[in-house]
């Protein structure tokens, strides 16, 4: 597991809105085939870190490349730079004018130029792997949050991309649908797929992801194997959080 | 009383081709100006609501229309279309130097601006109040701006503004009367011409207001049914079950949810 170059690098990356600075030089790698967890608390960044990644939001300073290159000023497309780094949000965004079939197809589509019946053949083979092929005719507002989380990583996962970002994939959801969707991602990561996944579900960080980023106020606090993290947090802000969460 | 209900049917027989003709331009020309009005409230309302580009030149063309776009709905909301009609009408007259344009089409355009200028505030509402939510689902499979627009924004858009559209064009049916000004052959204007003919004014207006009163009722029921249509089905079907791979089972909606 040991590719050369990064699949994703970040460089001092840093991100104000106006004059608040919300990120302030953030250093990060991400590995083929690794699964990172970013744990923080609220407002610490971790969800402008990851729209950075995929230029949802502009950094006002420091890079990002994608194997090796900036993704700002040296790929062809950006377009086709974010089909290739699929993202799940906290609140699912599917298409509300769509069928669940036709949220997994029309990107693969209009983005990767695929023929119809290519895009619904893999469209449903994911969708079948998310376990959500019966519900392909149903419309997002007929299904409920789990569902449509599952479906939004059928989408992900149906533009063969090579990382998947996610966004808090279990905040929005009823308590006893976060287990359908953890157990969707616990697959994706035992197959190798890469993730960057933000997320308050210790147990998920802990038992799921190969490193641990903790984040606070903008920077990297400390980050290390799950064990590490867990087990012996050197940093005493990470030893505060954690220590809350195990109250909680 | 008996008198009365004679004198309107006689203007109905024995002026029925006027009124039809009238109720056929009227119709012709409500429904062509609110389908260009929309047409150049999509345009507009998508240019207007277009992320500014990075490119320095391409953005100074933008803040240029949305600049023009501004002074055309702010000009248009602002001034009556009676005026607006003679304005146009007759100043295409004096630029060309006394040639005039057809009426029935002059009358199109004239709606058609007008119409535009508030369905271009409709229609930027409409797209201004789509969760932003749905953009970035789409920016972060890699569609670009356009795709985005065509293909998920505009459609919710278009479902959600039917209301306000239909309402335009209902508003269009009555307002086309004001067309008479330059001699467009709408109902109103043949109205005139009967009057003229029966010396019955009240009967007239009366006979006149009753269409109008028609026209406006049908649409709008119509419009109404076309709205219910598109909010689909009250279930959906599920393909597939265990037993049976090929089963198809109807479920009822579940019923919306607050937090969705
Ligand atoms: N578009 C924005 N404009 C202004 N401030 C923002 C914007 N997005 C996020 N912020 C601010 O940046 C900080 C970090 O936000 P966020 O990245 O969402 O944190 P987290 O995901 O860790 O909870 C917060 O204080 C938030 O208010
Ligand atoms: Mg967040």
């Amino acid at each position: 597991m040991t590719d050369h170059s990064p699949v994703i690098e970040i460089k001092g990356l840093c991100k104000s809105f106006g004059s608040v600075d919300v990120l302030k030089g953030i250093d990060m790698q991400v590995n083929a085939g690794e699964v990172v967890a970013i744990i923080g608390s609220s407002g610490s960044g971790k969800s402008t870190m990851l729209r950075c990644v995929n230029l949802l939001e502009t950094p006002t300073g420091g890079q990002i490349l994608w194997h090796g290159k900036n993704v700002q000023t040296e790929i062809e497309s950006i377009y086709k730079y974010r089909a290739s780094v699929g993202m799940v949000f906290q609140q699912f965004n599917l298409y509300n004018n769509l069928t669940v079939l036709q949220n997994c197809t029309l990107p693969q589509i209009k983005v990767l130029g695929r023929s119809k019946a290519e895009a619904e053949k893999t469209a449903k083979d994911y969708l079948e792997r998310v376990g959500m092929l019966p519900y392909q005719n149903a419309r997002p507002s007929q299904i409920s949050g789990g569902q449509k989380q599952r479906v939004a990583i059928a989408r992900a996962l149906a533009m063969n991309p090579e990382v998947l970002l996610f966004d808090e994939p279990t905040s929005a959801l009823d308590p006893e649908m976060v287990g359908e969707v953890l157990s969707v991602m616990q697959q994706l990561a035992n197959e190798g797929m890469t993730m960057l996944v933000v997320t308050h579900e210790m147990a998920f960080a802990r038992d799921v992801s190969s490193r641990v980023v903790y984040m606070n106020q903008g920077v990297i606090c400390e980050e290390g194997t799950p064990e590490q993290i867990f087990g012996n947090p050197q940093k005493q802000e990470t030893k505060e959080f954690l220590a809350r969460f195990r109250n909680n | 009383m008996t008198q009365f209900f004679n004198d309107v049917i006689q203007i109905v027989a024995k002026h029925y081709p006027f009124l039809l003709r009238g109720i056929g331009y009227t119709m012709l020309i409500a429904l062509a100006g609110t389908l260009i009005g929309l047409l150049i409230g999509l345009a507009t309302g998508v240019l207007r609501t277009c992320p500014l580009s990075k490119n320095g030149f391409v953005r100074m063309l933008q803040k240029l229309l949305n600049g023009i776009i501004a002074v055309y709905v702010e000009v248009f909301r602002g001034t009556p279309m009676m005026v607006q009609a003679m304005v146009i009408y007759w100043g295409y007259a004096y630029a060309t130097g006394g040639s005039t344009l057809p009426l029935i089409p002059s009358g199109i355009i004239i709606v058609s601006i007008n119409t535009g200028a508030y369905m271009a505030e409709i229609v930027r509402g409409g797209i201004i109040s789509i969760d932003k939510g749905q953009f970035e689902g789409a920016a972060a499979v890699g569609m670009t701006h356009w795709q985005t627009m065509r293909h998920i924004i505009l459609p919710q858009v278009l479902r959600n503004i039917l209301p306000s559209v239909a309402n335009e064009f209902v508003i269009n049916i009555k307002d086309t009367s004001v067309l008479n000004v330059i001699g467009v052959t709408e109902l109103y204007y043949f109205a005139g011409i009967i009057k003229r003919e029966s010396f019955q004014t009240f009967q007239t207006y009366l006979v006149v207001c009753v269409i109008y009163f028609v026209l406006t009722f049908t649409v709008t029921r119509i419009l109404r049914l076309i709205e219910k249509k598109l909010q689909g089905s009250d279930s959906y079907v599920i393909c597939g079950s265990q037993s049976d791979p090929n089963a198809e089972i109807r479920v009822p909606k579940k019923q919306e949810v607050p937090n969705d």
